[in-house]
Parts: structure tokens; C-alpha cells; sequence
């Protein structure tokens, strides 16, 4: 019976000492990649092969997190961003990110870009229990926190935003005949199906045409012509920069006037609408979630300003019409919030959890009032957009900001 | 002299006569090589061990180009078509059909080889750059055909395919990675026997013969043109194992993976490891591999142009590539001896 009690004290002291002890502990806790003074977290990035334009992303996040550094590192923690060259091509992005997680020992993997090269790594890494951060790729499948929690994406999905399109036809547009030019790879089509699902049951009659190309074509002319064949109303361009400028200059070309939709990846005033010619232009719509840097509306925001500011000082004669240069300081910036919410306890499973739990947080460079909210279930942080008519030269933005949340299947 | 020797000194014309014996590695330095292999796996991270695999199936690739173009002297920029053929094949087997890997990559090869085979016979209309340029064709093809609407149920169309990656059987106590590195070194070691064994028999001579001259092989009674449709077949056939091999490794296929820069690559690792020189194919595939990571490391925006000057030195100093570098340790070490 005595026996018994003191047996039993001493469990109780022993459970007691654990317990204080752990506790001491959870004001500090760290997973592999992070300690007292540093956070190492992992990139990849096409800074050469077909999508090397993207590179300039990679490059203003190493910038950004110099800045941070600069400015003392995140709750006294130096990050240090290692990024690898991936070439677009998915066996290198499994490679290069073996490389980061095996050998680097990184925290987290950041912003890795491109649908092919996150769907190669995304099941080692989910495997892994590494966290694969705000992806830079706009498919819907990233928002699917049930069978990858270790998954989570960044900007608007494509498809939502063609929703989005598909029900201001609906409404301001019921009996268009529409034609769709997408290019064939899974950016295009993942643009078509949100425009048929949006359209829902009347996607038969409503679309008369659908266009597509291959990105290694040189013009896009002569689809261009075979749509105008066709005699549709309304043209969706679902086209990667250089064609979506050959699309609005070839059309106002024929002298013909359908009215122009146009994806959000091709909306840059320097690099798209400039090129089609201001006038070719007049009327296209389309819609955002990030200011234009090229757009003079901005000039005065003080959000746009410290994003100057930081070009100036940290990336001297970078292009400031490139919207890379936008996009990786708002995925950036949303990394070091979540970062910073982490406090000391850096362990990938609250890192995770601290980026489902951010809460109308809104970077510099997204438009007013479009806000990231995450949650346990709801892992597509930007899910708003704002229509916009192209005037002048510059986008206005009408109407409401939008929200379109389309769940992975 | 060695009769190698002859060759290096010699040789301007595109592929250059290798005589059989030279297409090897001695007996010792086999041992050594594959005691290597086999040994280093054991004490390094799973990390070095997924690039020795890569090394091993591209070498394996590289391998396949040289039978084609070193052995029966044909161009190929079409090898990423083969490659991209034999990936789908195991991961669609794999994924949707539950097939185990070890029975998907006969599959792959045997298929490949009769899409090669079959390839092979308009190809025979065809020589030296006009083939190269037709090759070529099939190389820009694949990703599109691959992104077909009507191939979707299978292959995932343009968003790929996840592979499982297999575990070690009978209870082993290995890393996945490392199960898989050994399963793809019985298979190299496999084809590297047979290749090697290829080249020495009477097929192998019939090959060289064409290489070597069309018309006087033709006289001596060669069949050319099914010893030349054999030969593509044969390299078809083994690339497709290694593209097999490259899906289990990686463990996901898409459209993207398979472009004609790899078949670049691959024709890149045939020249730099020596054409018709068998064991340069594992240099030749480490070339591919590692320098672009070193050119990274030198400068991350100019990586291409480092590759480049890389590729440029290597070329100007020694263009028989690692075959020229094997014979002069030879030489070398032969004169050590003497001495």
C-alpha cells in the first residue's frame, strides 16, 4: 500500500518534471533548417530553358529576403534563400529539390514554379512532411489540404478566374456567341474548364469556337482569321503574354470588334497591351488581384512606393514593367508574415499551420481590398479578383471584388 | 602503338572506325568500376544515391545512342521520343494497371523496340544529317502527341502521371532509393553485357561493316537494310528501358519531361564520353548530369554560357572525349611500368 503511494508520487513528479520541461521547450522548437540565427528555406526556379522569363521571380525573392536581412531577419533569424535552376523540366525539379532537402536541409521549399515541376515534387514532399509553400502556379489542384497538407498555393486559380468571366457573360452577355483561343497546355485548359463550368448547361450553345495553339508556334495569325470565320461576339483569350499581344493586334488588324476578355497571366500595360497598340486595345477587359506597376494610377500608393523603394535599392536596373518583379514581392512578403507569426516555434508543422491561418493579410502590391485568407480547409490564399476595363492607357477597375474558391476535386 | 591509338590519331570522319576491342573496359578496371557501383551506395545519403541512379539509366540512354550511331554509324536526335515511350509505358502500366515495375520495363523495351524497328524502315531512305533532321521530327512530336485528348484517361495528359515508387521486396532493410539504385545497376549491368556482347557477334560485325562502308558491307553479303532498322530498333528498345527506369526514379511523367533538349543531352554525353566507346556512356551521362549543376553554382544567369565554355574546353581538349582521356592513362600508365 505505502509502496504503492510513493510509486505513485513519483509518477506524478516524474509526469510534472516532463511536462515543465517540455513546456521551457516549446518556447523554442525547431525542425531541420532552422535555429537561432538562421531559416533556410528552398527554391526552384526556370532561370534558363522555355520558361526563363519567370526567372526574374526568383531573383526578386532572393533580393526581398536580402532586404529583410538588411532590416535584422525575421524575429532576429537571418533567412537564407537558397534557389535552384530547374529549366522547366520535371525530372530537375525532383532533382534539385532532393537537393535542397537532402543536402541543403532546408526548412521549407518556397515558391517553387510551374504545374509540371510542383506535381513532380509534390508527392516526395508531402511524403517527407516538408512543407511545399505558396506554389507559383494558378492550378486548381493545390487547394486540396485533405490529401496533400503539405501543399498550398498562392495566387487565384485559373479556373476560378474563368469562372468569374463565365458568370459576367451570363449576366451582362446571355446570348453571346463566344470563342475561345487557349493555349494547349495545362494553363489553357485548365481556363477552358472553368469557362464551361462556369457557363454551366448553357456552355454548348454559348461557345461556337474554341482555338487552340502551341506555345512553340511562332504567330498566332492565322487562328486568329479562322476564328473570325467563325462570326463569334466575344473572344476569351486564354494566351501567355507574347500571343495574347499578337491576339489584340491581329484582330484590331481585320477591323474586327468582338468583345475581348483576357487572362489575368497577360494583362502587364508594358508588355502586352503597349505592344498590341493603346488603341487596338480600347475596351479589352479582363481581371486582377495585383496592382500594375506600369499602370500611373499607382503612383501615389503607398504600397506601389515601397515596392519602388525596394527596386531601386535592391534590384538597380531591373525591369519595372516585368510583373515577375510584382508577383515575387507579394509571395515574398507573404512568406515572411507567415514567418514571422511562426515566432520561435519553426517547426514545419506549425509552419504550415501558421500559413493556414493567415487572416485578411494584404502585401503591397495587391489591389485594394483583395486580401489572403487561409484556414485549415481553404488552403487558396488569393481567391479575389476585381474585373477591369482597359481605357486610355491604363486598366480601371469596375465593379466588386470577386471571390471565386474552386476546391480541388 | 595500341590499335586504339591508331584510331584517335587518325580519325576525321564524323564516327570513326572503333575496332572491338577498344569498345571496352579490361577485365581489371571492370572489377574496379563495379566494386565502385556497387560499394559507394552503402556509405552515402539518400540524395547521392538518387544521382546514381540518374547516372546509371541516362548512362544507360547514352549507352543505347552509342550502339546506334557508334556501332552502326546513325544519327539519332530522336532518342527523348524512345525515352518519353518507355516512361509512359511503366507509369501508365504502373499507375493504372497495377502492373509490378519489374515486368513493366520488358514491356517498355520490347515496345520501343518495335516502334524503332518500325521507324527504322523509312529511316533507311534516310542518312547522316538528313536522318538527324528526321530523328529530329519525331524528337519535337512526342510532348505534343503525348498531350493528346483522346490518350488523357492514361496518361493524365498535360498535367503527367505520379508513380508509386516501389519498396524493397522479401523484407529488405533499404531505402526505397537505395533498393531502386541496385534494381537499376542489375539492370544496366544487364544491357551493358549484352550490348557489349551485341557488338562482338555477328551482328555487331554486320553493323560496324555498314558503319564502316555501306557498299563493301552490302557486297560481303550484309543485309543492310535490316541490320540498319535491327540497329535502331535495338537502341529504341534499351532507351525505352532506361525512360522506364527514369519514371520509377523520379516517379512522375509528363509531356514536358520528354523535349528534344534531352535528346540534345543524350547525343551531348555520346560525343563527350567517346563515340563508340561503351563505358564512356556513364561519363558522357555524368557530364549531363553534374556540369550544368557547376555551371549554376559559377553564375545563376549565365549558367547556359558557362555550360557552354565548359562543353567548348572539353571538346577543343580532348574531342575523343573520356575514350581519349581512358587511352592516355593507359599510355601513362604503361610507360610507369616501363620505367
Amino acid at each position: 500500500m505505502f509502496f504503492g503511494r510513493t510509486l505513485r508520487t513519483a509518477a506524478i513528479v516524474t509526469a510534472v518534471a516532463t511536462l515543465t520541461s517540455g513546456a521551457a521547450l516549446a518556447q523554442k522548437k525547431y525542425d531541420t533548417g532552422a535555429s537561432d540565427t538562421e531559416i533556410k528555406i528552398g527554391n526552384i526556379m526556370p532561370y534558363s530553358g522555355p520558361a526563363s522569363a519567370y526567372g526574374i521571380i526568383g531573383k526578386t525573392e532572393e533580393a526581398y529576403f536580402k532586404m529583410i536581412n538588411d532590416k535584422g531577419g525575421i524575429n532576429g533569424r537571418k533567412v537564407n534563400f537558397v534557389t535552384y535552376d530547374d529549366g522547366y523540366s520535371p525530372p530537375k525539379a525532383v532533382e534539385q529539390v532532393r537537393k535542397l532537402v537532402e543536402s541543403d536541409e532546408v526548412l521549407a521549399v518556397f515558391n517553387p514554379l510551374g504545374t509540371p515541376s510542383n506535381s513532380a515534387i509534390q508527392k516526395y514532399l508531402n511524403a517527407k512532411k516538408i512543407p511545399q509553400l505558396f506554389v507559383a502556379t494558378g492550378a486548381t489542384k493545390w487547394n486540396d489540404p485533405k490529401n496533400f497538407p503539405w501543399t498550398i498555393g498562392w495566387q487565384p486559380s485559373y479556373q476560378s478566374e474563368a469562372q468569374i468571366y463565365a458568370k459576367w457573360l451570363m449576366k451582362e452577355k446571355p446570348d453571346a456567341k463566344v470563342a475561345i483561343l487557349y493555349q494547349n497546355d495545362d494553363f489553357g485548359k485548365d481556363y477552358l474548364k472553368g469557362t464551361k463550368d462556369g457557363l454551366g448547361p448553357k456552355a454548348s450553345s454559348m461557345i461556337i469556337m474554341e482555338e487552340s495553339y502551341e506555345v512553340s508556334e511562332p504567330s498566332i495569325d492565322g487562328h486568329i482569321v479562322k476564328i473570325k470565320a467563325a462570326n463569334p461576339d466575344v473572344l476569351l483569350i486564354y494566351a501567355t503574354p507574347k500571343f495574347a499581344a499578337q491576339t489584340i493586334k491581329k484582330t484590331a488588324e481585320l477591323s474586327w470588334k468582338p468583345l475581348q476578355i483576357l487572362t489575368n497571366v497577360s494583362i502587364s500595360v508594358g508588355s502586352v497591351m503597349k505592344p498590341a497598340g493603346f488603341e487596338a486595345s480600347q475596351g479589352v477587359l479582363s481581371a486582377a488581384y495585383a496592382k500594375d506597376s506600369t499602370d500611373p494610377q499607382w503612383n501615389n500608393d503607398p504600397g506601389m512606393k515601397r515596392w519602388n523603394e525596394f527596386i531601386d535599392k535592391y534590384m538597380p536596373g531591373a525591369d519595372k514593367t516585368d510583373t515577375g518583379t510584382v508577383y515575387g514581392y507579394g509571395a515574398a512578403s507573404t512568406l515572411a508574415k507567415v514567418l514571422e507569426m511562426c515566432g520561435d516555434d519553426l517547426t514545419r508543422a506549425n509552419l504550415m499551420k501558421q500559413a493556414a491561418s493567415l487572416k485578411d493579410y494584404a502585401p503591397d502590391t495587391l489591389l485594394p481590398g483583395v486580401k489572403i485568407n487561409t484556414s485549415a480547409t481553404d488552403f487558396a490564399p488569393i481567391s479575389q479578383l476585381q474585373m477591369q476595363r482597359f481605357k486610355g492607357e491604363k486598366w480601371e477597375l469596375f465593379g466588386e471584388i470577386i471571390s471565386g474558391d474552386v476546391a480541388s476535386e | 602503338m595500341s590499335a586504339a591509338e591508331d584510331v584517335v590519331t587518325e580519325g576525321n570522319e564524323a564516327v570513326e572506325a572503333v575496332p572491338k576491342r577498344a569498345m571496352t573496359l579490361g577485365l581489371g578496371t571492370s572489377l574496379v568500376v563495379l566494386l565502385l557501383l556497387v560499394a559507394v551506395p552503402l556509405f552515402a545519403k539518400n540524395f547521392i544515391i538518387f544521382q546514381m541512379t540518374q547516372l546509371l539509366y541516362l548512362g544507360l540512354a547514352v549507352l543505347a545512342l552509342n550502339i546506334l550511331t557508334g556501332g552502326s554509324g546513325q544519327f539519332s536526335l530522336g532518342q527523348s521520343a524512345f525515352y518519353g515511350i518507355g516512361a509512359y509505358v511503366t507509369a501508365v502500366m504502373m499507375e493504372q494497371f497495377n502492373i509490378p515495375y519489374f515486368l513493366c520495363l520488358p514491356v517498355a523495351g520490347v515496345l520501343c523496340f518495335g516502334v524503332g524497328f518500325l521507324f527504322g524502315q523509312p529511316a533507311l531512305r534516310l542518312s547522316g544529317v538528313y536522318l538527324a533532321l528526321a530523328t529530329f521530327a519525331l524528337a519535337t512530336a512526342m510532348p505534343q502527341l503525348l498531350k493528346l485528348n483522346f490518350l488523357e484517361p492514361w496518361t493524365g495528359g498535360v498535367q503527367g502521371l505520379v508513380v508509386t515508387k516501389p519498396d524493397a521486396p522479401f523484407g529488405l532493410k533499404m531505402s526505397q532509393d537505395m533498393w531502386l539504385y541496385y534494381f537499376t545497376l542489375v539492370v544496366v549491368l544487364a544491357i551493358y553485357v549484352f550490348s557489349v556482347n551485341l557488338l562482338r557477334s555477328r551482328s555487331g560485325r554486320a553493323f560496324m561493316a555498314i558503319r564502316d562502308n555501306e557498299i563493301a558491307a552490302s557486297a560481303m553479303g550484309v543485309n543492310v537494310a535490316l541490320y540498319k532498322t535491327l540497329a535502331f530498333g535495338v537502341s529504341a528498345g534499351i532507351t525505352g528501358v532506361a525512360g522506364g527506369l527514369s519514371a520509377i526514379a523520379v516517379q512522375f511523367v509528363a509531356p514536358d519531361s520528354f523535349t528534344i533538349t534531352l535528346a540534345i543531352q543524350l547525343f551531348l554525353g555520346m560525343v563527350v564520353g567517346g563515340v563508340g566507346w561503351l563505358p564512356g556512356s556513364i561519363v558522357g551521362a555524368a557530364f549531363i548530369i553534374f556540369v550544368p549543376n557547376i555551371a549554376e553554382g559559377v553564375s545563376k544567369g549565365l549558367s547556359g554560357a558557362v555550360f557552354g565554355v565548359i562543353l567548348f574546353i572539353v571538346i577543343y581538349l580532348v574531342p575523343h572525349g573520356a575514350r581519349q582521356v581512358a587511352i592516355l592513362g593507359q599510355q601513362f600508365a604503361g610507360r610507369l611500368r616501363r620505367n
